[in-house]
């Protein structure tokens, strides 16, 4: 499967024994009451466990390195650190340890988090793609496409209600083709796979591989074997936070499914 | 879960090439790759939020929108809100405890709107400044973008709301003999010098906020007692003219009080110079540069590590 062997390689991920850790308040031995929340203040000074601040480690010392061309998965059960991962490969999340080096932005296919249910689905198409960098122009020239992408429109002119009114598909649907409307260097996607129905899910995969031929390196999260079986040719297991494997797809899920116990 | 058998990682993808051998971070420079998440300079910075300017914008209209939708009055309660809020204040203030010392109904009325409404554009930014960032986590997690952009577009939000309210105060003004001359356009460059301090301070809390989420809990309080120190409901020299000089002094050099006298000095026929310190203007100036510079410059010093839990 390495099929750019010999050939100049050119990376464009490089992470260097990065770990993440995460900082939960309140998740601490006291129940949340409030003599254990003073008893933890009077405690203070001493070290974060004893404060009632619980430290996650998600990912423990991951390195790679990325090439462009590639389409990289990421497999492991649920809770191995592999959004984590993703999260910080995209700068998004501070390392605790270690770095990660990139060529250009990458961006995670993601855009859930700046929509409003309040507002109607075409000013959230508008400020969807305003959050992800885009200019007003490229989201007017690209705001049909986008809606017709969608599909929200084939059952009436829904998209000029107020999304709270979508139904969860609808929703998903508007959220998938607002985030895949603009274009990558290296591109993360992270379960977007499993959003709408079938029809519509043939019609995100094609157009993930669309994404893929143009962005340099794309970056997979998902826990169904087929998909990434079809889109990727590098697949990274992390188990527990750490790197399991690292190889090209079919060795790799193999050993996986052994693991499972496919 | 079954026993994890391999402790190292198998890597079966190497390749011989020129860069076999290098340490990452050698790798990274022969290739011109960038630490990931790093911290722009400050002028990038700048550069980059300019870009975001729409972004910005947009965000702040959202909010303002998506804040009414459920209601049936809609977007009229943008003007409602503050139209109770004043009638609440001045029932209590004007009606039962008579605070309108040493001034006609005419002037009081117009004094104390004017008071509440500037007020609680700074109020709402600061507090909006402190849910900035750690109450957006997932929108800071989810995608790229200076992080000053959430802050600054709240304030945005807040300076578009008290822009409602100012139609209320119009009217409030108008309805009490204040009527409309020259000196309402001074209203623009105390809005604006207002508009550039919360800011800054909304960047501040941002800050503070991302790292310290009980100062949500804690503002309310603080904000409550700077607005009973500003002469909000009352005039600051005449309340306090049996204490020390120096404390008026003080109070009314305060940044919130500063802005509260220029508006009213710009609105009010009946509030002339007379009631505003000595070189009102350049503390109105000094205190929006310095808290717009210094809270831009502190936000971006933690720029990096936004996003973290």
């Amino acid at each position: 499967m390495a099929e750019r062997r010999g050939e100049a390689r050119v990376p464009t991920v490089i992470a260097d024994d990065v770990h993440i850790v995460y900082r939960v308040h309140g998740g601490g031995s006291g129940r949340g009451s409030a003599t254990a929340a003073l008893s933890r203040i009077l405690r203070r000074g001493k070290d974060d466990a004893a404060r009632g601040v619980r430290e996650v480690h998600a990912v423990r010392g991951v390195s790679f390195v990325a090439y462009r061309g590639e389409a990289i998965g990421l497999i492991g059960s649920n809770g191995s650190g592999k959004s984590t991962l993703l999260r910080a490969i995209a700068g998004l999340l501070p390392t605790e340890k270690g770095k990660v080096y990139t060529d250009g932005q990458p961006s995670l296919l993601g855009v859930n988090a700046a929509l409003m249910n309040d507002l109607t689905g075409e000013r959230n198409v508008i400020l969807g793609g305003l959050a992800m960098g885009m200019s007003r122009e490229e989201i007017k020239a690209r705001y049909q496409d986008i809606v017709d992408f969608s599909g929200i429109n084939e059952k009436g002119d829904f998209i000029t209600l107020p999304m709270r009114t979508y139904s969860s598909g609808m929703a998903a649907r508007l959220r998938f083709s607002i985030a895949a409307a603009k274009d990558h260097d290296v591109l993360m996607i992270d379960e977007a796979l499993a959003t709408g129905d079938a029809k519509f899910q043939k019609r995100s995969e094609e157009r993930i591989r669309e994404l893929r031929k143009e962005a340099g390196t794309v970056f997979l999260v998902s826990h169904s074997n087929k998909s990434i079986r079809d889109t990727c040719n590098r697949v990274l297991w992390l188990e527990r936070g750490e790197l399991r494997m690292d190889g090209p797809t079919d060795e790799v899920l193999r050993e996986y499914e052994k693991f499972t116990g496919k | 879960m079954s026993e994890t058998t391999h402790d190292e990682p198998v890597t079966l993808s190497g390749a011989a090439s020129p860069d076999e051998g290098l340490a990452p971070a050698e790798l990274a420079a022969r290739h011109g790759l960038s630490v990931s998440g790093a911290r722009p300079g400050l002028a990038e910075y700048v550069r980059q939020l300019w870009g975001r300017r729409h972004f910005i914008v947009a965000f702040s209209q959202a909010k303002l929108t998506a804040q009414y939708s459920q209601a049936k009055l809609g977007q009229l309660w943008q003007v409602a809100t503050p139209l109770l809020n004043a009638a609440v204040y001045f029932f209590i203030f004007g009606v039962i405890l008579e605070a309108d010392r040493g001034m006609s109904r005419e002037v009081y009325v117009p004094f104390l709107v004017t008071g509440v409404f500037v007020f609680t554009f700074t109020q709402s930014s600061v507090m909006a400044g402190v849910r900035a960032i750690s109450g957006n986590l997932g929108l800071v997690r989810a995608l790229h973008f200076p992080r000053a952009s959430l802050p600054i577009s709240f304030s945005l939000q807040q300076l578009q709301q008290l822009l409602f309210s100012m139609i209320v105060l119009f009217l409030v003004a108008i309805g009490f003999g204040s009527y409309p001359d020259l000196s309402w356009l001074l209203i623009v460059p105390v809005l604006a010098l207002q508009f550039l301090f919360n800011t800054g301070l909304a960047l501040i809390m941002a800050r503070a906020g991302a790292k310290t989420p009980d100062l949500a809990q804690l503002m309310p309080f603080v904000m409550r007692t700077w607005m009973y120190a500003s002469g909000v409901m009352f005039s600051i020299p005449v309340m306090l003219a049996d204490k020390p000089q120096w404390v008026a002094t003080v109070l009314q050099w305060n940044p919130a009080a500063i802005y509260m006298d220029l508006m009213r000095f710009a609105l009010i026929d009946g509030y002339g110079s007379a009631n505003l310190p000595d070189h009102v203007w350049a503390a109105a100036g000094g205190w929006a540069v310095l808290f717009a510079v210094g809270g831009f410059v502190y936000f971006w010093k933690a720029e990096e590590r936004y996003g973290r839990g």
